[in-house]
């Protein structure tokens, strides 16, 4: 799952798509903090029995550190975007953003988590930025879609 | 489509956009006025650098047209990145997503209750103490993010969406508008300069001809250029000086115009997405992080992608292959009322939901048409009796009588939801009412809008006719969200013009 916003580099072969058929949970996000990217840590009840709670939650804690990470607004980050607005945002087209970065580390840490935890239990991780960023979509893999 | 050939997404997205260079570049359909903006300031400035800038580095110092090339520069540069990036689109919903939603949000109907009740389309969140409502956007199939907005032209849920700015061609939104910001300030200061220069220029002549007729006769572009500079500059500097107000409040054009953290009757009505200082917001908004495109514009449409996007979840739906330059029929049960041929005034999705057996057919709208002009009612009344209520509420709002009766539970669940009469059941003309207001009609909004600024009850009439007066002195709101003021506007009065409806 490393297909991931880079222009050109996407590896969209590598990605295996959840069987179409099956049942999926939708982990929405969590507001309360502005708009910044956060997901919720309730647990669906549709995963009990399936997966421990702290293993689910330790994952969402760890994504949503990730999108704190990218979304920080820390002195280098501000640095980058007064850089890129000198350079009349030329510069975009030869470098990473900060945020890009994180996102690959996004896809880096689903794809890891699905091979350790989520894999053996028979359900899958979908990275949230094939979803727009609006929702992590977990996949049970061997449920039919109205179990 | 073929097999053979590779498809990248954006070959298959779902929205109204174009895309060029294979998909690097993306912008909204019809950018015939991004083009005349292109023209203007480069025919402008081709004339400038020709005439004025070659004089005056002889004349004066080599530094004026040192300025004016990157002043230029950069003002192209930001227009291009403006007009020709993703302003932060969000991806619709897979099938699957949407029923899970759907799924959530369902309501308990007993079953001998003579009426469905719909699920609720809004959903209420708490931002940092503030009660912010989401929207369901029927089109997109989600839940709108707060500051999100749905563009009628492009078709698309954009993030923290500000306008649609026929100038550069694009929305404007959360990934593009510090682009949008700097191209306005830039071009504020390009176009001063090149009057300055130009006057200059005519100056100078003229203390060395001596007349100033002479000066004219001797540089006629620079006259040209001056024009243009003196006519474009007031526009183009309330544009930056409005721009920088909202940049360091934290605000869209959306939510300025809408009024959504204005104080409400005395009530204090923080903006909750303010970092806390106006250096903050200028620099989180100019020069914070900002995300990614998300579309994905450039990946390969595999078999299972496409099949993500089109499956059938209920068996009832066929939701269609969603192709590029298609206007997308949705909804559960396929009526959709796409007025999006009529840009700007006002944007509604429409469906009939008749999942319980032998229920009654609702009519469901979950965004209110607010400008709706007059003449479009009067007219609508003779020749859409049907459907009068798509687009009545607002306006007449404030000219019911009392004696109307109350809503019941299964009406009032959401404000913005138009029931129609059981009678209209098999009579639903969904076509979308195409009829743009005379300006007789225009100029008597603009009466009464300055008649009305102190009565509150009349609310909802002073912000429709706001949102038209804005539309029509300005290109750049012609896409605003009209179809979801704040109840602060709308509130009470939607409900009696539903009332009127109903009865």
């Amino acid at each position: 799952m490393s297909n991931h916003h880079n222009n050109g580099s996407r590896a969209g072969e590598t990605e295996q798509m959840a069987p179409s058929q099956c049942l999926k949970v939708f982990i929405q996000r969590d507001y309360s903090e502005g708009t910044v990217v956060k997901f919720q840590t309730r647990f669906p009840q549709e995963l009990d029995g399936r997966l421990e709670r702290q293993a689910f939650e330790a994952t969402i804690n760890r994504l949503n550190g990730y999108f704190a990470e990218a979304e920080s607004a820390t002195c280098s980050t501000y640095c980058e975007g007064c850089l890129a607005c000198l350079t009349a945002y030329l510069i975009y087209i030869c470098k990473e953003t900060h945020y890009e970065k994180c996102l690959k580390k996004v896809s880096k840490f689903v794809a890891e988590q699905n091979q350790t935890v989520y894999e053996p239990r028979g359900l899958k991780l979908t990275d949230p930025s094939m979803r727009g960023l609006r929702v992590i979509e977990i996949s049970c893999l061997d449920r039919p879609p109205n179990a | 489509m073929a097999r053979d050939r590779i498809t990248k997404k954006w070959e298959v997205f779902a929205g109204r956009n174009r895309f060029y260079c294979d998909g690097r570049l993306m912008t909204a359909p019809n950018g015939g006025v991004f083009l005349l903006t292109v023209f203007l300031i480069t025919g402008t400035c081709t004339l400038f650098f020709i005439y004025d800038c070659h004089y005056l580095a002889e004349n004066v110092t080599i530094a004026i047209p040192i300025i004016g090339g990157l002043l230029f520069i950069f003002t192209m540069s930001s227009l291009l990145r403006t007009s020709l990036s993703d302003p932060g689109i969000i991806p619709r919903a897979t099938p699957e997503e949407a029923a899970y939603v759907e799924k959530q949000i369902e309501v308990t109907n007993s079953a001998n209750s003579p009426t469905y009740r719909p699920p609720p389309r809004t959903k209420e969140v708490l931002i940092k103490g503030h009660t912010v409502k989401l929207k369901y956007c029927f089109t997109c199939k989600i839940f709108r993010p707060p500051r999100a907005s749905h563009c009628s032209l492009c078709d698309n849920c954009v993030d923290r969406f500000d306008h649609h700015c026929p100038w550069v061609g694009n929305c404007v939104g959360r990934r593009n508008y510090r682009f949008f910001y700097m191209f306005i300030v830039s071009l504020a200061f390009l176009a001063v300069f090149i009057f300055a220069c130009a006057i200059a220029h005519l100056i100078l002549i003229t203390k060395n001809e001596g007349q100033f007729l002479d000066a004219v006769k001797q540089s006629p572009p620079s006259v040209i250029v001056a024009t243009i500079c003196f006519f474009s500059v007031w526009s183009i500097l309330g544009l930056a000086g409005f721009h920088t107000y909202l940049t360091t409040s934290n605000q869209t054009t959306n939510e300025d115009i809408k009024g959504s953290f204005a104080s409400k009757r005395g009530q204090e009505n923080m903006n909750p997405y303010s970092q806390g200082n106006v250096c903050l917001n200028c620099f989180y908004i100019l020069c914070g992080p900002v995300t990614p495109s998300l579309l994905d514009r450039r990946g390969i449409v595999t078999d299972d992608y496409r099949a993500e996007i089109s499956r059938n979840v209920m068996p009832e739906i066929n939701q269609p292959m969603k192709n590029f330059g298609i206007p997308v029929q949705n909804g559960p049960s396929q009526v959709t009322l796409n007025a999006s041929e009529m840009p700007g005034i006002y944007r509604q999705t429409t469906e009939t939901t008749d999942s319980n057996a032998g229920s009654v057919t609702h009519l469901v709208s979950n965004e209110q048409p607010l400008a709706i002009a007059p003449a479009l009612q009067k007219s609508s009344e003779h020749q859409y009796m049907s459907q009068t209520s798509l687009n009545q509420a607002p306006v007449y709002s404030n000219i019911l009588s009392h004696g109307q009766v109350t809503l019941s539970k299964s009406q009032s669940y959401a404000n913005n939801l138009n029931v129609t009469d059981k009678s209209d059941v098999g009579d639903l003309h969904l076509d979308p009412v195409v009829l743009r207001d005379t300006s007789a009609e225009k100029r008597k909004d603009d009466k009464l809008d300055n008649d009305m600024t102190l009565q509150e009850k009349e609310n909802s009439l002073l912000s429709a006719s706001r949102l038209r007066l804005l539309q029509d002195t300005t290109m750049i709101e012609s896409a605003l969200d009209l179809d979801s003021l704040d109840d602060s506007s709308l509130g009470t009065n939607s409900q009696a013009g539903l009332m009127k409806v109903v009865v």
